[in-house]
């Protein structure tokens, strides 16, 4: 239905499109006066007045028209007496009479649900129908009106300017909406989490085992279960785990692509550079869940017969095995970023160090570095914010139970290891368990926030520095 | 110490440090040759399949069906006994119990695949036919030496009753291999033999179509406002700090968003395409903005200037000169961008990619998987065939990337103007 709207929508604009043009053309020949624009402009004038309003107002009806029609469905059966509890068993009924309405239904029907399929068939027509002549009405309202102001011989590039500049705003806002449905997201979820949980509960346990979290209705928890989850979701595990594999990525990140930042901005030769940069941006390249599946299967094995050999218990999904690989994931983060700061240190900083006898190292080590620390520091603080918010790594390589270890070769969990093992398969619905991945993603989001902006101001202020 | 030695002990620094910068480069590089060196080698021997041939005779009391039969009956014919009655032929087995071990080197489709030779050839009825049937996942790995066979029994997943029937084979030249048409033309299956990419290969296109088709007009328009008509205010502000902010977001928030959002608020269906185009859009929306900004900045004022001068309009001077000449930098920012999506994993398994589909999805609202995920689900198999598998997707993924890369630096090279 929708695309057989849209295209003949399309079909009217550009039917729109020729008539405008040649209407305006007629009205300069009769009235014999100059037109404000060309006449392809009246053209344009006429298609967008034609599509705009007719395709937004299709969409946000197209997006609301499930869910009202769902309201209004389980609303009437429960009228019928159709009995549920929550809102799972509303929605199986739901999708129950829908199945009856196309046919594909094959269980008992009793009068309930057969009622409320024709009550489903009627409301689908009226909607339909509804969308149909709204549609054409949109259409000739606004082809009414644009042709009028064509026959005033309006200022129709202008207009058209004005429309198409409002449509590139609107473009630019969708930025805004994101980061608007992120939060809105996060937060309707974790709020009712931390309605069920208690905030200090959650940043300050140290026990992090959500499957206890066995209750299926977060309003009908007794207070015996509540004492029993209280406990269930402590934070410190979750973070302690992050920050020491993001710790081990970072001990290998940070030498080997601090230094190759600085051989390539200070010592390659221009040749050097021009091959090794693009490959060793190569690792920033290749998906994470190839980095998993490597260390997965061949260092985290390879690891433990290392182990074994020296007599040592190696966990096959060591901390060792995760932040090792996400370090190789990292370095071009930290060796790009540093390379272009180390480049924009200002060259006469380094001719003033050689002529009072200093080698190059010693340049770089007493001149460069220290006026591009916060730059560097930026750089290093982007890619923690990369390894915190790294998922398949952790998922394929680390392990799944919260341990609170500083042993590297014992094997911890991550809050992003954490979230896809709570919502990978089926969900329950309004179950702390559920929630409690919002809530971990709230925190992860406002984490990687927080080290950003602080990356991203630093960065800032050297670049002015030198600037 | 004498001024000679400082001065030598100086140069010895100054030498080593330059060593750790090239060791550092060194080791950036060695990594890369590993992983890709540790894929290939793992993963090549996928795209071969070991095929054992076989006489299959259409005996037809055990078809029931009369010569001539129309393509529907054949479909409906039970070639079940044909099936028996041929394999156990392949070797001289003595009683039942053999006669089940051998018929387990054959893979689960065998049955299928006879019934395709024959729909192929109408007049097979009462004749004999060497046929090229699919070994099992345990024949097939053994035959392409990836499985030790010289375990003790109990820890083999093949029997040394199988050993012999296999090294029969090999004697009288039964067992080759042949080019993998399953692993390119098949959906998901929990049996390695028979698992293919197909599946994904579909799955990863419609995603990465609508994700282009949302993406890229979004972000093209939107960096055209901020770059060329958005005045210094706190609106744009915010515009750009939301973006800048919107790109360093983990991925696996995006799937969060995706699960609140279209999931459960609009309803989309589950596991579907669509969703995780619509997911990947909204990730790459950012990453494809700031590029193409980037492109529109680089182009001089001048090119504004001198069509302002001969009276274009604001509009005229952006869409008519400033837009064709960025437009190379532009589609390379996004073609890049969209490699980046392609390879997401995190977002999808969150919006339900992980369910396992046999089908093949006609349209971007089956349900059906991407490659990345098809990477991540194979991964957590037990079976050893889908460890080659798994390298072999990965392999294709990175191809797709690699060309895609060459696409977007070739765009670059040829069309960019460089202006100073």
């Amino acid at each position: 239905m929708n695309i057989v709207l849209i295209f003949l929508i399309t079909i009217f604009s550009i039917s729109l499109f020729f008539y405008g043009k040649s209407k305006s053309k007629t009205i300069s020949i009769k009235d014999n006066i100059k037109l404000n624009a060309l006449p392809k402009f009246y053209g344009y004038y006429l298609v967008l007045w034609c599509s705009i309003p007719a395709l937004v107002f299709l969409l946000v009806w197209s997006l609301f028209e499930p869910v009202i029609i769902k309201s209004i469905i389980i609303e009437t059966a429960a009228n019928q007496g159709a009995t549920f509890n929550d809102k799972n068993e509303a929605n199986l009924i739901y999708e129950k009479i829908k199945a009856i309405h196309l046919g594909t239904y094959f269980g008992d029907i009793d009068s309930i649900l057969k009622e409320s399929a024709l009550a489903y068939a009627k409301f689908i027509n009226l909607f339909t129908n509804s969308k149909v002549v709204l549609i054409f009405g949109i259409i000739i309202a606004s082809v009414i009106y644009s042709l009028k102001k064509i026959k005033n011989n309006n200022k129709a590039r202008d207009d058209v300017e004005v429309i198409l500049k409002g449509l590139l705003f609107v473009s630019s806002l969708i930025a805004i909406l994101t980061t608007i449905g992120i939060i809105f997201s996060l937060l309707f979820e974790s709020i009712k989490f931390f309605s069920v949980i208690n905030v200090f509960d959650y940043l300050f346990g140290t026990n992090w085992s959500p499957q206890r979290a066995f209750v299926r209705d977060a309003s009908s928890i007794t207070a015996a279960e509540l004492e029993e989850l209280k406990d269930a979701f402590g934070f410190i595990p979750l973070i302690a785990g992050t920050s020491f594999i993001a710790f081990i990525a970072m001990l290998v990140a940070v030498p080997i692509g601090l230094f190759s930042g600085i051989y390539m901005a200070e010592y390659a030769s221009i040749k050097v550079r021009r091959i090794s940069k693009p490959i060793i941006e190569i690792l920033a390249g290749i998906p994470t869940v190839v980095y998993g599946f490597f260390a997965a299967l061949t260092v985290g094995p390879f690891f433990r017969q290392i182990g074994e050999n020296f007599g040592l218990t190696v966990s096959s999904e060591s901390a060792l095995a995760a932040g090792l690989i996400m370090g190789i994931m990292i370095i071009p983060y930290v060796s790009s970023l540093s390379d272009d700061v180390i480049n924009s240190v200002p060259q006469s900083l380094r001719d003033g160090s050689y002529a009072v006898g200093a080698t190059k190292s010693e340049t770089i080590k007493q001149v460069v570095i220290p006026a591009a620390l916060p730059g560097i520091i930026g750089s290093v603080l982007l890619a923690v914010s990369r390894a915190i918010g790294e998922t398949m790594i952790v998922v394929m390589a680390a392990g799944l139970a919260a341990n609170l270890t500083i042993n590297p070769l014992e094997s911890t969990t991550t809050i992003t290891t954490q979230i896809v093992m709570i919502l990978v398969g089926d969900q329950e619905f309004d179950s702390p368990k559920t929630q409690s991945a919002f809530a971990l993603g709230l925190t992860l989001f406002i984490a990687t926030l927080i080290l950003n902006y602080i990356a991203q101001r630093a960065v800032k202020k050297y670049r002015e520095k030198y600037d | 110490m004498t001024k000679e030695e400082r001065l030598k002990k100086r140069h010895r620094a100054e030498k080593r440090f330059r060593f750790y910068g090239l060791v550092s480069i060194l080791v950036a590089l060695l990594f890369v040759v590993i992983l890709v060196q540790n894929i290939f080698s793992k993963g090549s021997s996928a795209f071969k399949k070991t095929v054992i041939t076989t006489e299959i005779f259409f005996d037809q009391d055990l078809l029931e069906i009369q010569n001539g039969a129309s393509q529907e009956e054949i479909m409906e014919a039970d070639f079940y006994d044909v099936m028996i009655e041929n394999l156990i032929k392949a070797y001289p087995a003595k009683d039942r119990a053999e006669e089940d071990e051998l018929l387990k080197l054959f893979s689960g489709d065998a049955e299928i695949e006879i019934k395709k030779a024959f729909l192929k050839d109408n007049n097979l009825l009462g004749k004999t036919i060497t046929l090229d049937l699919t070994a099992s996942d345990d024949i097939d790995q053994l035959h392409k030496g990836n499985y030790p066979r010289d375990l003790p029994e109990e820890r083999r997943r093949i029997s040394d009753f199988q050993l012999v029937i296999y090294d029969y084979f090999v004697e009288n030249k039964k067992i080759s291999k042949n080019f993998n048409n399953y692993f390119f033309n098949n959906g998901d299956s929990r049996d390695p033999e028979l698992a293919g990419i197909g599946g994904a290969l579909v799955g990863s296109f419609y995603s990465i179509l609508i994700c282009l088709l949302l993406a890229f007009p979004v972000a093209f328009l939107a960096s055209i406002y901020l770059e060329e008509f958005a005045p210094k205010n706190k609106i744009t502000d915010f515009i750009e700090i939301n973006i800048n902010n919107l790109a360093a977001v983990p991925s696996i928030v995006y799937g969060l968003l995706a699960l609140q959002i279209l999931l459960a608020t609009i309803q989309l269906p589950r596991s579907t395409p669509l969703v995780a185009g619509i997911t990947l859009a909204l990730m790459t929306l950012p990453r494809i903005i700031i590029p193409c900004r980037a492109s529109l900045k680089a182009v001089p004022p001048s090119i504004r200037e001198g069509a302002l001068a001969v009276g274009a309009s604001k509009f005229q001077s952006v869409f008519h000169h400033v837009v064709p000449l960025a437009l190379p930098g532009t589609l390379s920012g996004t073609i890049i961008g969209l490699a980046q999506a392609l390879g997401e994993t995190a977002p999808l398994i969150l919006i339900g990619m992980v369910a396992f589909v046999v089908d093949i999805p006609s349209s971007p609202v089956d349900p059906s998987s991407s490659l990345p995920v098809q990477v991540y689900l194979w991964s957590e198999s037990a079976e050893r065939g889908f460890v080659e598998k798994t390298s072999a997707t990965i392999m294709m993924l990175l191809s797709f990337l690699i060309v895609m890369n060459f696409i977007a630096v070739y765009l670059r090279q040829k069309f960019e103007k460089r202006w100073n």
